[in-house]
Parts: C-alpha cells; structure tokens; sequence
C-alpha cells in the first residue's frame, strides 16, 4: 500500500493508524428524513413502487448537457429552427426527438453585442431535462449572490472575459420559466455536420458562463 | 390564456413597471433586491398558479399573469461597474408590479 508521509515519526514500531471512516458515515437532516418517510408512506399505500422511485432517480441521473447541444447544434445550422426556438423553445425541443420539458423554456440567444448568463437567485432553477443535474456552483450562494450584481468579475473567474463593449444580461430564474443560453457558433466550423457542432457545446457554454471556442 | 380562473393582464411589452416594496412572509419569488425597482416589461409569460398560495397547498388560483421584466443594472445597484446597458431580466407576478 502506498504511503504519501513520512514513516520516521513512526520508529517506536507502534502500530500505525489510518483515519477511520466512521460507521455511521452520513449525515440525517430534517429534509432526508422528511423524504424517507414520505417515500415510506407513498409506498406503503401503493401510489408507488419503490422501483419506480428508483428508475425516476436514474432516469435523472441520465439526463445530460447532451440534450441542450442537440438543440444548439440544430439552430446553428437552421435559420428556421432558430426562429422557433426563440419563440417556442418547448416545440423546438419536441420537433427534434428533444424532451419538451415540464417548464416554459426561455432561449436567450449570445451575439456580437450581447452575451447572456443564467442565475436562480433564489434556489436552484435550472433546464434539468435538457442539461442535467445543476453542477454545485450554480447552487451555491457565492455564485447565486455575485453573478447578480458583478456578472463581468464572476464570468471572468470562469475564465469568460466579455468586452466592455458588449451587453451582459442575467436572466434570474426567479419563477416558471426555465433558460438556455444559445451560445454564439464559433469561427471556423463552415459546413461541420450538427453532430461535430454538438460536441463543442458545454454546460457551462448554455449557462452563459462560458463561450464555444473555435476548435 | 385569459380564462375564468386567471386575472387578466395589466401590462404589455414595453411598459414601465415598479416592483412594489412590501416583505410579507411566506413563499415569495419576488427577490428582496429587485422591490422598489423600476423596469421595462420585457415580455408576457402567461398565467401561472400564485406561489405563495401553491407553497401552502392551496390552489393558487386565480393564475397570476407572469413576466419578464428588464431591469438596468446601474439602476438596481447604485455601484454597478459594468457597461452601462447591462440588464437584469426577473420574472415577476403581476400582483408584485405598479405602473411607473
């Protein structure tokens, strides 16, 4: 087994002690108890199985940023689908084979002179059934409390430098809509396929805190 | 989208609207930095369930009309920094909005 210390602390031949896991490992708040009861409950009373709590997790878990740059890659390459995903980025989403999602989807789109950014002030709101699970940083209140009021000094430490002479708009997700930014489609992809265009799309880039790079 | 059990809408895209300053408690979505701001309604979202009332298993009818409103962010936070046309966009509930 490898050791990353030194061993000469250790020349009195004692044993040597690791830290040990603890056995009780995990932390029971108010919430996840609230949860398992109610999940016992719903059980219990047949309005559930626990494998369908199970598959819905999973299925959660498998939602990914994937979904979003299907629908980017497509407007990009399709002045008429762009329109409608502008206008109706539900119907958008369901023309392509794309989850049309439970929430009002709101596309913002990035120009030369515009570029946008997503925050839920007040929880965690986020395009879940087209990006996935929100990454910790959008949930936490650092970037919840800073995006807001100094959006060009948090996009910077995402390493997104906007110019001084474009607009930034945050969009707070405040309420029943949901938002995907439609990044701006970088130089030097002329006639790529929408898969190629697919896979320069990232999460970070349909959060708006980060730009598609030329490849 | 206007139906019996929604309030109509007061405001088109374009109007001026203030956010009224008012700190019940409960399940409110209006942010505490956004009331007493004045904005541009960017956009009409539709009629949605109030949800301060849904929070509390209630109904939440009549459906609110929800919507964008622009916000200039020198006008929201008085050392703002960036370029002058930098926005805000909030979606706000049409009980939480006066005429400007």
């Amino acid at each position: 087994m490898a050791h990353d210390h030194d061993h000469h602390e250790h020349d009195d031949a004692k044993p040597h002690r690791h830290p040990i896991r603890a056995d009780q490992d995990d932390t029971i708040t108010t919430w996840r108890a609230m949860e398992i009861a109610v999940r016992g409950l719903l059980i219990d009373k047949g309005i559930l199985s626990a494998d369908e709590v199970r598959r819905q997790v999973e299925d959660m878990d498998n939602r990914t940023p994937l979904q979003g740059a299907r629908v980017v890659a497509r407007a990009w390459t399709d002045p008429e689908y762009c329109k409608l995903l502008l206008t109706d980025g539900n119907a958008a989403c369901e023309a392509i084979g794309v989850d049309r999602g439970p929430y009002t989807l709101v596309v913002v789109e990035n120009t030369e002179h515009v570029h946008n950014v997503i925050v839920c002030t007040l929880c965690s709101c986020y395009p879940r059934w087209l990006l996935g699970l929100p990454p910790d940083w959008y949930k936490s209140r650092s970037y919840r409390s800073r995006v807001i009021n100094q959006p060009r000094d948090v996009l910077k430490e995402f390493g997104t430098t906007v110019s001084d002479d474009m607009i930034v708009r945050v969009h707070d997700s405040t309420a029943d809509m949901r938002y995907l930014v439609l990044p701006k489609r970088p130089g030097g992809t002329d006639g790529w396929s929408e898969e190629k265009l697919a896979a320069l799309v990232t999460r970070d880039a349909m959060i708006g805190v980060a730009f598609v790079d030329t490849p | 989208m206007v139906t019996s059990d929604a309030v109509p809408a007061r405001f088109s895209p374009g109007d001026r609207v203030a956010v009224r300053v008012a700190y019940p408690i409960g399940h409110v979505r209006t942010p505490y930095y956004i009331r007493g701001k004045q904005g541009v309604v960017e956009r009409l979202c539709g009629t949605y369930g109030n949800p301060e009332e849904l929070a509390y298993a209630r109904s939440g009818l009549p459906r609110q009309p929800l919507y964008r409103v622009r916000f200039r962010q020198d006008e929201v936070w008085p050392a703002y920094s960036g370029n002058r046309d930098d926005t805000v966009d909030i979606e706000i509930f049409q009980h939480w909005l006066e005429p400007a």
